[in-house]
């Protein structure tokens, strides 16, 4: 397992993605599936910088990679807001271009790209989101 | 991210390069913002040298295509998107949002 603490900042996101686009090359992943994992995990860390912690540079995430034989995990914590992403609502899809609304994509994007999504609210008070692909 | 913008007679375009997420979508939404606001609404997206796109991404380029095909003055098109990119766009709906073309000149003689 490999883990890092970054500021809760934008500019963190391409750490991140470097560090799992590398776990997924080594969990044997094909390059759709490495680019969405990639994909779902930085749409999990702005939420985490625009929803948990509100705005940029208001508390650190933790980032940690774990490859085993037949699946990657990937696990999200911070000390923000709690927040249940199974709580959010599916977005309207296929939607004319003027209807269309922001709220949701993300999560949605997860959801439909992840194998696995657990979420919980620790009692030290972290949210951790824990993403998985199978191989 | 580097964004450069080469203005045409009949089109504006604009390359960007690297990784469009939170931190590098204002750029890109700078560089498009510009040619909107100076009232030139035919633009050409040269996505070649993009290779990741997120969502924040996408907003900036649905927003600059609501801004163009207002009034029908214009058309936000795309060129050469990387095969990731457009399978994540489909995934959430918003790949039929633009046309995309596979090389620069067909995208601006489209216009």
């Amino acid at each position: 397992m490999k883990t890092v603490t970054l500021p809760g900042e934008y500019k963190s996101l391409e750490k991140i993605s470097n560090i799992v686009v590398q776990a997924a090359r080594e969990a044997g992943l094909n390059d759709l599936d490495t680019y969405e994992v990639d994909l779902a995990v930085d749409e999990a860390c702005c939420n985490i910088i625009d929803h948990a912690y509100g705005g940029e540079g208001l508390g650190e995430m933790q980032c940690s990679v774990e490859v085993s034989d037949d699946k990657l995990t990937v696990v999200l914590k911070d000390h923000g807001r709690p927040f249940d992403p199974a709580q959010v609502p599916e977005p309207e899809l296929n939607l004319p271009i003027e209807k269309v609304k922001r709220r949701g994509v993300g999560f949605f994007l997860m959801r439909k790209i992840m194998d696995e999504l657990h979420y919980k609210h620790s009692p030290e008070g972290d949210n951790i989101l824990v993403l998985i692909k199978h191989k | 991210m580097e964004v450069s913008t080469t203005q045409y007679k009949r089109c504006d375009v604009v390359k960007a390069s690297g990784r469009v997420d939170s931190g590098t979508a204002p750029d890109l939404e700078a560089g498009l913002n510009a040619i909107t606001n100076a009232g030139r609404y035919k633009i050409v997206l040269d996505m070649t040298d993009i290779n990741f796109m997120s969502s924040k991404g996408w907003w900036v380029l649905i927003d600059t295509q609501k801004t163009c095909k207002r009034y029908k003055r214009g058309e936000l098109v795309l060129v050469n998107v990387r095969g990731e990119i457009r399978s994540s766009l489909d995934l959430v709906g918003m790949g039929s949002y633009f046309k995309i073309f596979d090389d620069l000149t067909t995208a601006v003689g489209s216009f």
